[in-house]
Order: C-alpha cells, then sequence, then structure tokens
C-alpha cells in the first residue's frame, strides 16, 4: 500500500510541465496509456450515441426519427468510430502503453517520444476523420468498409474520412515499433520470452500484425483516395480494372485487424482467470503460441468476408477451409483457461466475472462464426443481420468485455483507488441482459434473411427489432451505471492496496499507483509469470 | 549490432550497375508477352532487386540474425498475401 517512504506516484510527479500540458506533452507511458483511455472513452461514447439513434430508427418500420440518407451515415460513422477509433487501438493503446513496461519490469518503452508522437498522430487522424461530418458534402454513407464503386462515386465526404484512416494507421504501426522493440530489448533480468505474461506474449503477436498489414490499409486507402481525385480506374472494369482487388486489399488488412482487436482482450483473460482462480495457469506456453498461430493464421483466412463477391470457387473453397484452422489456435486458449479454473479456489470479483461473460460471449460469437466462415452456410447468411449478430458477439461481447475486465482488473493499479464492486455486479447485470437482447435478435434475424444496413424492413422482423431496441437501452442502462461507479470511486478515494486481488505478474509488485520510473528497483525474475511467488504477497482485499 | 562495415565505393558501384541490368532485363520481359508467366518473371527479378537493395545499401549483410529473421517474417506475410490473391484471380 503507498505509505508516505514510497516515492512520488506517476499521478503526483510534476515534470517540466504542469496542468495538462503536464499530460499532453508527458513521455511517460503510464500517462500517455490514460491520454488514450480518455480519448478512445469519449470516441466510444459517441459510438453508442449514434448505435442508440440506428436502433430508435429501426424501433419502428419506415421513418422514426431519421431519414435514409442520415441513416446511412449513422451506421457508417458508428463503424468508422468503433472499429478505428476504439477498438483497433482499445487495448494495446491504453493498457498495453500502461501495464507492458511494468509487466517486464521495465522503467518505459523503448521509444517514449515516439509513444507520445503515437498519440498525437491518432489524436490527428481522429479529428480529421470527425472532420468530414461537418464539412462539403456531409458524412460519409458508404459503411466502415468504404467499399467500391460507391466509395468512389459518393459525393459525401468519403476521402476526408479516408484519409483520417489512413493517418490512424501510423499510429498503430509507430505503437507496434515500440512494443516489439520493448520486449526485446527491455526485460528485467530473468525474465526469458517464457517467463512473460501472457498479456505481453498477446502485444507481441498484435505487434507484429499492427507492423506487417497496417502498411496494406494505408495503400488501399491511398488508392481509393486515387481514383475519387485522379479516376484512375484501379478498380473500375471499364478501364480495365477490378472492383474485387479492393475488397482483396481491404480485407488483406482487416481480417488480421480482427486479431489485432481480440488478441490482447485474450491475453487480459489470461491474467486475470488464474488471479481469480488462484493457480498458476494450465497450458502457459501453448496459449503464449498460439497467440503467434491466430497472428499468422489470420493472414490467411481474410477472403471468407468475400465468398460472395465473384471470387474463383478455387479462392473460396481454401479461404473456407483455412479459416476452420483459426478454431485451433482459440480453442487452446478456452480449453486452457477452463482446464486452469478446474480445481481452482475460485474467487467471484468483479473483473472476473466480466472475464467470465467474455468466455461465454465470445464463444457464442465464436460458434456464429463457423457458420460465417463455412462457405456452404455463409452464402446465405452473407450480409444480412446475422453477420451483424456475430459481429458483434465477438467484439463487443469479446473485446468490449475484456476491455471492462482490464478497467476493472487493473482500475486500482493505475489509480491506487477500490471502486464499489456491488454497484459493478448490478452494472453487469444491466449489461449481460442488454447485451443479448439487443445482438441475439439479430442472429434470429438473419437466420430469416432480413438484410443488414438496410433502413426499412417487412412487419414480421418488427417484434425482433422492438426486443433489440429496448435491450440497447438496458444495455447502455447498464454501462452508464459501471462508468459512474468507476467516477465515483475518485470521489468515495479508498485507497488500493498495491496488490487488492492477489496478483503474480510484476505490476502487482510495485505500489498503486506506481512511481513515475515504475519500480524502486528494477525487479530480477526467477520464476514463472504466475507461479506462486516464494513468500506469498497476495490475498489482499479492500 | 555488428560493427559497421562498410563497403568499398566500387562493391556498391558494382550492385548499382546490377540493379540497371536487371531492369534492363523487367523491361525486356515485359515486351516478350509470357501470358501467365510474365508476372511470376517480373516479380522474380523484383525480389532479386529488393534483396540487392536491403542487403548491400540498407546494409542488412552487417545486421544480428534477430533483424534478418523480422524481415523474412515480414517477405514470407508478403508472399502468402500475394499467392493467396491469385489463388483468386488465376481461378477466376
Amino acid at each position: 500500500m503507498s505509505n508516505t517512504a514510497d516515492p512520488v506516484s506517476y499521478l503526483d510527479y510534476q515534470g517540466r510541465h504542469k496542468g495538462i500540458l503536464g499530460w499532453i506533452l508527458s513521455t511517460d507511458h503510464k500517462r500517455i496509456g490514460i491520454l488514450y483511455m480518455i480519448s478512445m472513452l469519449s470516441f466510444f461514447g459517441v459510438g453508442v450515441i449514434l448505435g442508440l439513434l440506428m436502433r430508435i430508427e429501426l424501433l419502428m418500420p419506415g421513418m422514426t426519427i431519421v431519414t435514409p440518407r442520415v441513416y446511412n451515415s449513422l451506421f457508417t460513422l458508428h463503424g468508422m468510430i468503433m472499429i478505428f477509433l476504439f477498438i483497433i487501438p482499445g487495448l494495446p493503446a491504453v493498457f498495453g502503453n500502461f501495464f507492458l513496461p511494468l509487466q517486464i519490469g521495465a522503467e518505459d518503452v523503448a521509444f517514449p517520444r515516439l509513444n507520445l508522437a503515437s498519440w498525437w498522430i491518432y489524436m490527428l487522424g481522429a479529428a480529421v476523420a470527425l472532420t468530414s461530418l461537418f464539412v462539403g458534402g456531409g458524412a460519409p454513407d458508404t459503411g466502415w468498409t468504404f467499399y467500391v464503386p460507391y466509395s468512389v462515386r459518393s459525393g459525401t465526404n468519403v476521402t476526408l474520412a479516408v484519409t483520417g484512416a489512413f493517418i490512424l494507421g501510423f499510429s498503430s504501426i509507430l505503437t507496434g515499433i515500440n512494443f516489439i522493440t520493448t520486449i526485446h530489448r527491455l526485460r528485467a533480468p530473468g525474465m526469458s520470452f517464457t517467463r512473460m505474461p501472457l498479456f505481453v506474449w498477446t502485444l507481441y503477436s498484435t505487434a507484429w500484425i499492427q507492423i506487417l498489414a497496417t502498411p496494406v490499409l494505408a495503400i488501399t486507402l491511398l488508392l481509393v483516395i486515387a481514383e475519387r481525385t485522379l479516376g484512375l480506374g484501379l478498380f473500375d472494369p471499364a478501364k480495365g480494372g477490378d472492383p474485387i482487388l479492393y475488397q482483396h486489399l481491404f480485407w488483406i488488412y482487416s481480417h488480421p485487424a480482427v486479431y489485432i482487436m481480440i488478441l490482447p482482450g485474450m491475453g487480459v483473460v489470461s491474467e486475470i482467470i488464474p488471479t481469480f482462480a488462484r493457480k498458476d495457469i494450465f497450458g502457459y506456453k501453448a496459449i503464449a503460441i498460439s497467440s503467434l498461430l491466430i497472428a499468422f493464421v489470420g493472414y490467411l483466412v481474410w477472403g471468407h468476408h468475400m465468398f460472395t463477391s465473384g471470387i474463383s470457387d478455387t479462392a473460396r473453397w481454401i479461404f473456407s477451409l483455412l479459416t476452420f484452422l483459426v478454431a485451433i489456435p482459440s480453442g487452446i486458449k478456452i480449453f486452457n483457461w477452463v482446464a486452469t479454473l478446474y480445481k481452482g479456489s475460485i474467487d467471484l470479483r468483479p473483473p472476473f466475472l466480466f472475464t467470465l461473460t467474455f468466455i461465454f460471449l465470445f464463444s457464442i460469437g465464436g460458434l456464429t462464426g463457423l457458420v460465417t466462415g463455412a462457405l456452404a452456410t455463409d452464402v446465405h447468411v452473407h450480409d444480412t443481420y446475422f453477420v451483424v449478430g456475430h459481429f458483434h458477439y465477438v467484439m463487443f461481447g469479446g473485446t468490449g468485455m475484456a476491455f471492462l475486465a482490464a478497467l476493472l482488473y487493473w482500475w486500482p493499479k493505475m489509480f491506487g483507488i477500490m471502486y464499489n464492486e456491488k454497484w459493478i455486479w448490478r452494472s453487469w447485470a444491466f449489461i449481460f441482459v442488454g447485451f443479448n437482447m439487443l445482438y441475439f435478435p439479430m442472429l434470429i434475424q438473419g437466420w430469416m434473411g432480413h438484410p443488414r444496413r438496410y433502413y426499412d424492413y417487412v412487419p414480421r422482423f418488427h417484434a425482433t427489432h422492438i426486443v433489440a431496441t429496448v435491450g440497447s437501452w438496458v444495455l447502455v442502462t447498464g454501462l452508464l451505471i459501471f462508468a459512474i461507479t468507476l467516477f465515483r470511486s475518485f470521489k468515495s478515494r479508498v485507497p488500493a492496496p498495491s496488490n487488492p486481488w492477489g496478483g503474480r505478474t510484476l505490476e502487482w509488485t510495485t505500489t498503486s499507483p506506481p512511481p513515475l520510473l515504475n519500480f524502486t528497483q528494477i525487479p530480477t525474475v526467477t520464476r514463472g509469470p504466475y507461479e506462486p511467488a516464494p513468500t506469498p504477497t497476495g490475498g489482499e482485499t479492500s | 549490432m555488428k560493427e559497421q562495415q562498410s563497403l568499398s565505393y566500387g562493391s556498391y558501384v558494382l550492385v548499382w550497375l546490377a540493379l540497371v541490368v536487371l531492369t534492363s532485363v523487367t523491361v525486356t520481359i515485359a515486351g516478350m508477352h509470357l501470358g501467365a508467366l510474365s508476372i511470376a518473371t517480373a516479380i522474380f527479378i523484383a525480389l532479386i532487386k529488393g534483396s540487392l537493395v536491403v542487403y548491400y545499401f540498407m546494409n542488412l549483410k552487417n545486421e544480428d540474425v534477430m533483424f534478418r529473421v523480422m524481415l523474412l517474417v515480414a517477405l514470407v506475410t508478403l508472399t502468402v498475401i500475394m499467392v493467396f490473391t491469385f489463388f483468386d484471380i488465376s481461378f477466376r
């Protein structure tokens, strides 16, 4: 627990700059992590509001609150904001920045200034993308995938939005470079690769995807800009181009990007489960290697997004077959997590509750993924609400829940304060019920043939739309309770001990909140990340 | 990183000449209408040229094994991406 003998925490440290400048010009990885957190949660809030507006529009057939043109922009912006501004950078930029150096026993990341530059580039990209709402032809209406030929022909601000996404990609690449270098160069003495926490392993795998895949997106988006401004005809069959080439290029990045989104979430789960099962993790090496395998196999399966686009039959069955390979490393993780719980001394605290929620919802997302990954079934559900339901179960049920679990798990370490666990339980009840009311009907609607992105619908889908819209209100109520509970912890200021959950990784050996350089002395590592320490340090509770 | 061992100017000029010759070969072959082979040949020559640039001009020759492995990973990824795209285009 913090006491007067501890070094000054990173929150209280006064550097060259004071006030807000002390944050937005800080090269401390912890402050940068929090900068990302504040920015991302703000964008997330905007994305949630756009989603709510869409759900209200769909409450009744025909026009409810917005015109079809505005509706098209709503789902485009919801997708763009949630994917490019929240869920892709999400866990690595916030918790990776904050906890990677702490977990490997380093004082900071390898390139602190580059790290700060990444945040500024992220904010610049966000500003450019959001400017597209308010100038010229209005908010883009292409969907977040910017598919040609419509994205080339649309009179809306596609060019500006695409430029924003292009800039955001640089932030992602720079963060990836920083993390890989940090992991290779700055591990504490004794911290071999096989002693690294599993969250670090997932950050490592993710960073490789960020570096190798993001340039493909950058090139693709530049080509769209070139098409719009110069009319090169790269994707226009009349000029010898190929519109499907765009989809190839887009998904060559965007499918691996799905693993950028989910892998760190899996890392968070691998951290939380051994802590709250009071056990060493089962199958450490298998889980670590499965992260690399997921990252690698993720490159081989992008064509499953294109089964109905007109690609060759050979490509279709090859991509479908390869898609099933992803189930192997994913299954390795799930089975090892469950095996860790077996005979564990389980302590059902809020971070663990959200972790179990992750496993449940992500499993539904994964299983519905088999339906969309299999060629024979995908042709029936492609571009229906089934895909929307599947995607939200994976991304929100998976990465989103992992984000909330990570917030709850590391909140005491980040700010040195505890939150009210009872209110978090209440928020969970709303979130869990609302989530399933919102997204499960979409699976049913899609199965019944309801196309996605449609402004209007036939009466037989009305009942399921009502359930989904009411579900969105319940879900948002839960999220609000969650946010208010965490905000209130700043007011109540119940001090957090250095290790409130009995965690065994290095971040729990330093004070809450950590000092500027993380440790008073660089630790020497002599055991695996989840093995019990020779002298017990855990078990304290708030 | 190993101690920097710079090459002689003569070696750099030789590599540059090799790049010029390979560029000429690419241009010549492009005019020969080899059908499906024309893309494969162009990619193969580009690979050799890229390797020469990275190995000599970007000094990979004197770098640690780790850097070479990292570059290899990137190249393998790129190759996989291209091969899988051609599964579609070649069989359409």
